[in-house]
Order: C-alpha cells, then structure tokens, then sequence
C-alpha cells in the first residue's frame, strides 16, 4: 500500500513532465516564433565568391592581300583566348575573349581608297558587345602612315598588319602576331583590367598603383536605373542682369541625343530651373593684373554648399540627381574667372564635383555696351554653354575618354556625342557594377537576417530575394555568354530587386527585442513550474540510482 | 525705340509668367494689428493635357514636380499657429484652422486617388518639414459640398478630393524656410525681407499657406494658367510685441525696413486699411501717402492707402521705408462679422460626452444657409440619432445631411450639413459621443494631454452690404481676389471653430507587465497545489501532544522520572 502509493506520485511527476515536454514546449516556440520565410542560401554564398567571367565575340575579317587562299582555308573558325585576373583575394574575374574567325574576303569594300569607313552600311552592324576587326595587309592606302589601329564609331576597327609580316609567313606566325594587338584593341573598346577593378571599387581594397582608375570610378556616379538632369540657370543679381535662355531647345539639340543613346544604361529626366540671389560660397579675388575677379581652383570645394540649400531636392522621385549650373556672376563682381592649380586660367571657365554636376561661370560684361542701362537683357549662348555640359555628363556618367594607345586612331564621335563601342565600354563597366553591387547587397542582407534571428522574413521579402538571385545568375550567364545587353537588363533587375528587399521597412518591425524583456516576462510563470517538475525528476533519478545500487 | 523694345519684353515676361507681391496691414480696434502677405506666382502652362513641364522659371521646381507627379488639379495647404479670433479681429483674408490643413483636388486621370494622396503627403511632408506624412485614411474624408474648387474647371465628383487637418501641428521656423524658399526672391529683396521668424514666431497669431490652382488669364478664359498664392498672415499683440504702446511702424513689428521691390515683380505694393479713419482722427499714418485705393473685401467696400514700392519716390529721400501707424483714441467700434462659431465639449466623465457647435448670424434681417462640416475621429463614436439643430429654441432641421459613419481604425466620422441660419441667432448643433478604449500602442507619447479633434468648417455664402465686384478677371488687390464670386449680392465666407481637446480613459501603462505578472502568479499557486497533490503521498501521522503535556514530560524527563 505505501509503495504503490509512493509510485503513483512518482507517476504522476513523470506524466506531468511529459505532458509539459510534449505538448507545452512545442506550443509556446510555435507561437512565439517569428515567421521567416526560406531563402536561397546557398545560392547566396555561391554568388558571394563572385566569378564573373566576362567574353566578348571579336569577329576578324582579313582582307585581300593578308592572307593566302590556301591558308584563310585552314584558319581556326573559332578560337578562345582567355586571361584570368583576381581582383582582390577571393574575386576572381576571367577574361575570355572569343575569337571567331570569319574569313570572308571583302574585296570590294576594301578597294576604295578612302580613310573613313563608311559606317552606316549594313556591313558593319553588330550586336552589341561584340566587335569586327578588319585585318588590312601592310601596304594599304586605306590608314594614314603613322596610323596602325583606327576605330570606328561603330563597333569596327582596322588594324594593319605589321610590317614583319608579310605575304608568305605561316598562319600561325600571323595568328601569334595578330592575337596581342587584337586584345589591346579589345580593352581600348570594350572593357580592361582598370575598368573592371573601378566598376568593383565598392568591394575592393585601395592599392597604390590603380589610383588613377580608382578616382575616375569615384567621379563618374554609382550605377542606378535612372537619373534626373538639372539644369539651374543662377541669376544673383536680377536687378542688373535679366537672362533668358533657351534650355528647351538647347536640350533638344545637344543633351537629347545623347541621353537616347544611352536609354539602354538608364532612365533620363530633365529639368531646368532659374534661381535668384543665389550666392557662391566664397569671395572671389580681385586680380588687378587682369582686371578680373578670380576663383582659386582651392576655394572650389566651398562654392557648392550654400548653392545647394536653394537648388531643392527632387521631390518626384529618388534616382540620383546630376546638377549642372550655370552661373551668371553679379555686376559687381564680372567678370569672374576660374583659376586652375597651377594659376592658369581654365579656358572652358567650368568645373565639375564628382558625383555632384557641374559648375559653369558665364560672363555677361561683354554685352553692357558703353553705357549700360540696368536691367541689361542677355540671350545666353547656349552652343557654348552646352559643349561644356555635354562633356561633363559624359565624365559624370562614366563615358570614360582614356587616351587611346600610340598609334591609334579614334573616328570623332558624331552627332550623338558617343560612339557605339563607348556605349559597350559604359555597358560592360555598369554590366558588373550592378552584379557586384546587387551580390553585395543581397550577401550582406543573408548575412544580417542569419546574424538577427527576430527578423520577420515575410514571403514578398523571400520572392524578392530569391527573384534578385534568379536575376543575379541570368546576368552572370549572360556576361558569360557574351549577351551583353541582356546581361545589363538582368543586372539592373537585380539590383531593383536587391535594394527592394534590403529596404523593406517590415524587416524592421521585431528587430529590438531584447532578451531580458523576454526573461521579465516568463520568469513568473516558468520557474514556479519548472521548479517542481526539475526537483521531482532528479528525486526519482536518484531513487532510481539507490534502488540499483542495492 | 529703347523704351519700346523694354516694353515688349515686359509684355512678353508678362505672357509667360508674372510675379506680385502684397502686403495689407489692418490695424484692429483692439489695438493689435493684423499684417498678410500675398505672393503670387503666375504660369502659363498647360499640366492638364498631359505633356511633361519641366522647365522651370518663376514658378518653383518643387511644387510643380510634384503637380505634374501626381496630377494635381488644385492643392491648397495651411500651416497655422494660435486661434483666430473672429470676434476681436473680424474676419480674415484667408482662414485657416489651427494647425495644418490639406486639401487637394486631383484630375480625374487619377486611378488610385488613394495611394497618390498617401504618396503626395508624404512627398509635402518633406517639402515643407511637417508632420504631414501622419495624414492616413483615420483622419483624411471626402467632403461632398464643402470644398469646391476654386480654379477654373467644375468637376464636382468629389471621390477625386481629399481632406485632412492636423489639429496638433505645431507651426515653426522650420516650416516658415521651405516655405521662403518657394518664393522667387526668396528672402533677398521685396517684402519677404521682412520675414523674419524670430519677430513672426512672436506673435498671437501665424498662419502660412500655399494656394496651386489653375486660373483664367483673361475674360475668355482662353488661356490658362497655373497661380502659386503664398500667403501669410500674422497678428501682432498690442502688450507682447507692441510693449503696450498703440503706435506700430514696420521695424517695430518685423525689425526690418523696406529698401526695395522684388525685381522680379510686375506688382509690389502695401496696402493700409484706413477705412476706420477717413480724417485720420483714429490713427496718424507716416509718411503720408496720397495714393488711394478702394477694395471690395468680405462684404465692405473698404479703403485703403497704397504704396508702391516699385516706385522709387515711396522710398523717400533715406532710401528706406518705415511705415508708422500711431493711435490716437482708443475708441471706436469694429463692425461685427455677420457669421461667427463656436464649439466645445460637454459632458462628464470617460465614457460619454457632447460636442456643441455654435453658429452665429448677426445679420440683422436676413437669413442665409451655411454648410457645416464636422470630421471626427474614430475613437469618439458618435451617437448620430441624437444630432439636434436647434435655432431660436425651435428645431431647425437641416436641409442635407451627408453622414459617413466611422470604422474603427480605417476612416472618420464626415458629418456635413446645410442648415439654414434665422437672422439675428444662434444655432446650436448637438451630437452625443462615447469615448473608444484605444489599444496600447495607439496612445499618443502623452496621452493624459488629450486628443485633438480638428475644427468644424463652416462654409457660407453670406449677404453682402454693398454689390461685390464679380469680374473675376479684372485687376484687383489680391487679397480681395482669391474666392472666386459668382453674385453681386452674397460674398463667400469660411469659418473655423476651435479644434477640441478631448480626454480618453487613459490605462496604466505599466499594465501589461502587471497583468501577466498577476496571472501567472495566481497560475502558478495553482499549479503548484495541483502538483502537490498529484505528487505527494499522504499518511496518517500520530497526533502530536499537547502543549501542557510536552512541558509536564520536559520536567519528569529533568527529574528522572518516566513521561507521560
């Protein structure tokens, strides 16, 4: 009787136990759990590593007096060269450049004697990414003398052959000659080892030898779906200067060719505005040598800001905002010139900020006359003004100018202001930068909601998520591919979709929710219950000891 | 020829775009004085047909960004400090309720009007540094007639209006610099010099707008264009500003004096109400001015004295002018506005209370109609059954209702209603509410302060004395053209009650924690009993001795004998 009364409680004690491991452990985490939606992981880690190969299609055409029939038969239809690069430890990019030998001899077209190719035939079109060299023997008209490499607008060059190589050399002497200048045309007009480490500069260390590339990266903007452009016309003194500008048509005349050239890049907006008593930050100098009020290339930096409060954000939108302002100085103060470093005067009298726009000091004295009567009407001439504007939005947009290698020679650019090969060049160096930045974010996203476990992962996070990586691949294969202008659609799509994620304020919502508010509130309940059963469980453990002990 | 071709170029400035700025001082019988700038910004452009404006010259980038966004039809937007108080003061140029107000017409190409309007404030709350991105659909309505356009165009489907005040919104310096900013001069030149916020901010009354709608450019209205109004208007106190003395000059009331116009305007003059004073016996008024002009404002014809500041003679020979308005009586008597409210809550307790609106006609002859709109919150849950209107201790029924009951946490209560006013009365409007309990994280950080509850509007055609001017087109003061007037015997008036503070039964907030605390607790105890019991094995012990008996064996035990 004692003892079977004695195990009922013990019993009892064990069931309690078990009913509170059973049923009570899984129904308190199963409600108070946070609802985190599966994402790709290891598709993310994958991705982390970023090998990024990069292949261009480079079609050679030899022309008549370059090669033998009996050796254009036996040339390689196609050939891979490739070149690996690491960029910074772990980041490895691979250069593979697809040669594809095409040897169709244009006779006809290469007879004429002409320097400039006519570039509008069909002959040369191309996708874009890929290029056409035309292989001229060494002897031809076609390249002035000193000229050994010329680049079209289009997506074509001429290279000439050198002069060791003449008729009756073996294919492979010519192949092995031709293979080093094909490669540096290759980086002059799609994409080179500076390029690519300034596309990655987020995610890559400084070092000392490409610091040039990498103040040209900072200049030019961070990659983003759209821009808007604005124009600000600065009047700081109304009351003396009454300006009128033409900006509607100087933007349909200079900027608006452009910008639709580039549309595959991004998205433009422009705008234009006139500001009043808008002051620089900075007194100018008066140069009695010139007679001229003068701005030292040093004092620049101070100009912007006080400029800036007036200029108003953008209020429509959230794509990066590139200024160009055009600066009317004061009658008291023209006329105003910019004075470079070394004291010399800046004879475009303009200067950019990176990342920022552009600054241009217009002066007006010359149109006073002998007598000026105050308000003086001035037609602002716009050619001028937007020559220079034009050419720092290429600097600020990344429309990179590097001096061409001896012996090269680039076609002026025509109409549009950037040849289509420039477009590549912008299209590769935005083509990574968009895959670098999107991986960037969405590891550095895996990372925290793995580091934070009170994160809510909501399902539309997940698809975003998953949809940037899905994205992130299709670009990856693209470069791969050689599709550039697919690669560049998935990049952008992934990077839409990584920063929708990465921003998303639902993240936010359980993300304080400190430990020692949670013990406060379970600590009445828990320990009066836990406290019986724990001391119950260990009086029957050690009875059951005693007992196997006798 | 020189002067020919100035001309042409003004005609043209003046087709494409035009500035003016005003400023109209009235002095009040009280003694304080009331000042309002107007700034008008005119363009000539078309949003409506859809091409994309981008070219910005006078009219500010901002604002029409966001115009063309969002596809504004009109945007009328207020930001206001202290109470006007119509009875001291008379009426206002341009009323506005205490805090900030927003409404917006949006063209009918607008699919989800709902999701631009949350869009477009968030977009104005950063614009003019305001809390109005805390304007959501729990205090945003759709008023039916009280809020028409007042640009040319007469849609009337108000599904395409939105309406919403901020009755906690304080006013501040931070929203007085956005809001120069937009001005073409900005703070530089013209009357906006005199905009100084530490002078502004010390007054009885501030009050700032900006008024966007599309306007008629002539007769035919066969141009139109878009008008920017910047207006704002500022009491000065007689015994905080004016140390209790009646004389007032411009330094005395804004520490700065005039030295020149805009530029940039076609039209910069001041305006000083003398109506009160034709022999100046009330006030003297320096310099003198011989320039006249008479205005049809709020149903008065009244005068006033002008100067011109694009003049170079107004400035006189110290190239500053300092306008200077001394007393010399006290007496006098203002005329009393014709329409005039109130509001407050009755009741006691936490649970129920009253909202009594007011609404004064002191015309002496004549009735007129006035539109009343209430939005109330959700959490005062009105008990509409028992609205009573009553006038002159009859029962006055309204001759439209337009009632929208609340949900909770989605939309308020909009009550609006015609209600015509008896001459020389006083019409009350009853509405009995219960107080909601709110949940714990929708109190306000200070939630024993109270709940705000915006002001009631009240919109009215009110009969004029004297015929108002109707062409709506022909060159006048702008702070007498800015409600359109379609009849010559009635002028439109709004007017703004107080916004109600009300209290809601407040918990302790420390509640919760107590809450589970105490039960957990008490499950605990309980627990722990059942537990016992289950566990425990129970036997029957020998019952103890008694308390006598245990000392009587202590004792034997010391004496050796055997116990008990």
């Amino acid at each position: 009787m004692f003892l079977s009364e004695r195990r009922r409680g013990q019993l009892a004690a064990l069931s309690i136990a078990a009913v509170v491991i059973i049923v009570g452990v899984p129904l308190w985490w199963r409600t108070t759990e946070t609802y985190r939606a599966w994402l790709p992981v290891s598709q993310i880690k994958e991705l982390a590593k970023l090998q990024l190969q990069l292949s261009a299609d480079v079609e050679v055409v030899f022309a008549r007096g370059t090669v033998t029939p009996e050796q254009q038969k036996k040339v390689p239809l196609t050939q891979t060269q490739e070149e690996e690069r690491a960029i910074d430890g772990d980041l490895i990019i691979l250069f593979l450049i697809l040669l594809i030998r095409n040897t169709k001899l244009e006779s006809k077209f290469f007879s004429c004697h002409v320097l400039f190719l006519p570039e509008d035939t069909a002959l040369s079109e191309s996708p874009c990414g890929s290029l056409v060299v035309y292989v001229i023997p060494e002897s031809s008209s076609l390249l002035p003398e000193d000229v050994n490499v010329y680049i079209g607008q289009r997506r074509t060059a001429l290279l000439r052959i050198g002069p060791q190589m003449r008729v009756g050399k073996t294919l492979e002497q010519l192949l092995a000659h031709l293979e080093p200048r094909i490669k540096q045309v290759l980086q002059v007009m799609s994409f080179s080892h500076n390029d690519i480490t300034a596309a990655l500069s987020d995610r890559v260390r400084f070092s000392p030898d490409n610091k040039e590339s990498i103040a040209d990266s900072m200049r030019a903007f961070k990659s983003s779906p759209g821009y808007e452009i604005t124009f600000s016309l600065l009047n700081p003194d109304p009351k003396s200067h009454r300006l009128h500008w033409d900006i509607e048509g100087a933007v349909q005349t200079y900027i608006q060719p452009l910008l639709t050239k580039l549309s595959p890049v991004a998205n433009f907006s422009i705008d234009s505005q006139t500001l009043y008593y808008t002051m620089l930050g900075v007194n100018p100098r008066f140069d009695t040598s010139r007679s001229a009020y003068t701005l030292n290339a040093d004092s620049l930096a101070h100009v912007i800001n006080p400029v800036e409060a007036r200029l108003g954000s953008n209020a429509a939108s959230s794509n990066p905002v590139l200024n160009f302002l055009l600066y009317v100085p004061d009658a008291q103060h023209s006329p105003l010139y910019i004075q470079g470093r070394k004291k010399q005067e800046v004879p475009s009298n303009a200067f950019h900020s990176p990342r920022w726009g552009g600054i241009m000091v217009y002066n007006v004295n010359g149109f006073y006359g002998s007598e000026p009567e105050f308000p003086v009407d001035i037609n602002i001439d716009m050619a001028k003004v937007m020559g220079v504007f034009l050419a720092q939005l290429r600097l600020l947009l990344g429309v990179q100018s590097s001096t061409p290698p001896p012996g090269f020679l680039v076609a002026r650019c025509g109409s549009t202001g950037l040849a289509d090969w420039e477009l590549d060049r912008l299209m590769w160096s935005r083509s990574v930068e968009n895959v670098a930045t999107a991986t960037t974010t969405i590891t550095s996203l895996a990372q925290l909601l793995d580091q934070i476990g009170n994160i809510v992962i909501n399902d539309n996070i997940a698809q975003q998520v998953s949809s940037a990586v899905t994205s992130l691949q299709l670009a990856v294969a693209e470069l791969e591919a050689g599709n550039l202008g697919f690669a560049l659609q998935y990049s952008k799509e992934a990077i839409l979709a990584s920063e929708k994620a990465f921003f998303d304020p639902s993240l936010l919502h359980l993300l304080y929710f400190p430990d020692d508010q949670k013990f406060a509130i379970y600590i009445p309940l828990f320990l009066p219950m836990c406290v019986p059963i724990l001391l119950s469980l260990l009086k029957i453990v050690s009875e059951a000891r005693q007992r196997l002990e006798c | 020829m020189h002067v020919a071709s100035w001309f042409q170029k003004c005609i043209e400035i003046l087709i494409f775009y035009d500035f003016q700025e005003e400023l109209v001082v009235r002095p009040l019988h009280s003694g304080d004085i009331y000042a309002s700038f107007q700034f008008r910004t005119l363009w000539e452009t078309d949003f409506m047909r859809g091409n994309k404006v981008s070219h910005y010259r006078l009219f500010p980038k901002s604002l029409g960004q966001v115009i063309s966004k969002f596809s504004v039809r009109e945007l009328h937007i207020s930001f206001t400090q202290g109470y006007w108080r119509t009875m001291q003061w008379g009426q206002p140029y341009l009323p506005s309720p205490p805090g900030a107000e927003l409404w917006v017409w949006f063209q009918d190409s607008v699919t989800d009007v709902d999701a631009t309007w949350k869009e477009l404030t968030n977009v104005l709350s950063g614009i003019f540094c305001a809390s109005l991105n805390f304007i959501d659909s729990t205090n945003t309505v759709q008023p039916s007639a009280s809020f028409k356009p007042l640009g040319i165009g007469n849609v009337t489907d108000h599904r395409f209006l939105r309406y919403a005040t901020l009755p906690r919104e304080i006013v501040c310096t931070e929203n007085l610099t956005p809001w120069k900013k937009l001005l073409p001069c900005g703070s530089k030149a013209g009357l906006a010099v005199l905009l100084k916020s530490e002078k502004l901010f010390h007054s009885s009354f501030h009050s700032q707008a900006v008024h966007i709608r599309p306007v008629c450019q002539d007769w035919q209205c066969k141009t139109t264009s878009w008008e920017l109004r910047q207006t704002l208007n500022v009491v000065f106190d007689l015994h905080n500003s004016g140390q209790g003395k009646r004389e007032w000059s411009l330094f005395k009331m804004f520490s700065r004096t005039l030295t020149e116009a805009c530029p940039l305007a076609s039209s910069s003059k001041i305006y000083i109400d003398i109506t009160d004073n034709p022999e100046g016996e009330q006030f003297e008024l320096s310099p003198a001015t011989s320039l006249l002009s008479q205005a049809m404002v709020l149903g008065d014809r009244r005068t006033f004295s002008v100067y011109d500041l694009t003049q170079q003679d107004t400035f006189g020979s110290v190239r500053s002018l300092n306008l200077l308005i001394r007393w010399k009586s006290t007496e006098g008597d203002m005329l009393r506005p014709l329409l005039h409210a109130e509001r407050y809550v009755a009741g006691y307790g936490l649970q129920t209370g009253e909202i009594h609106t007011l609404m004064y006609n002191h015309h002496p002859y004549r009735s007129f109609p006035v539109l009343l709109l209430d939005s109330v919150p959700w959490y005062l849950r009105l008990y509409i059954h028992t609205l009573t209107v009553t006038s002159k201790g009859k029962d006055n029924k309204p001759s439209y209702i337009h009632y929208q009951p609340s949900k909770d946490r989605v939309r308020p209560h909009l009550l609006e209603m015609l209600v015509q006013l008896p001459p020389n009365s006083v019409t009350e409007v009853t509405v009995q509410f219960e107080r909601a309990l709110l949940k714990w994280t929708e109190y306000t950080p200070d939630p024993n302060h109270g709940f705000y509850v915006g002001s009631s509007v009240i919109s009215s055609l009110v009969p004029s004395t004297v015929a108002m001017d109707t062409n709506s087109t022909r060159e006048r003061p702008l702070f007498s053209s800015f409600f359109p007037c379609k009849e010559e015997s009635s002028y439109f008036v709004r007017v703004y009650t107080e916004p109600l503070l009300v209290n809601l039964p407040t918990p302790d907030f420390s509640m919760p924690y107590n809450v589970i605390c105490l039960t957990c607790t008490v499950v605990a105890v309980g627990y722990g009993s059942l537990y016992n019991l289950l566990t425990r094995s129970f036997q029957i012990e020998e019952p103890s001795p008694g308390l006598a008996k245990r000392i009587a064996n202590v004792i034997r035990k010391m004496r050796g004998v055997p116990p008990l």
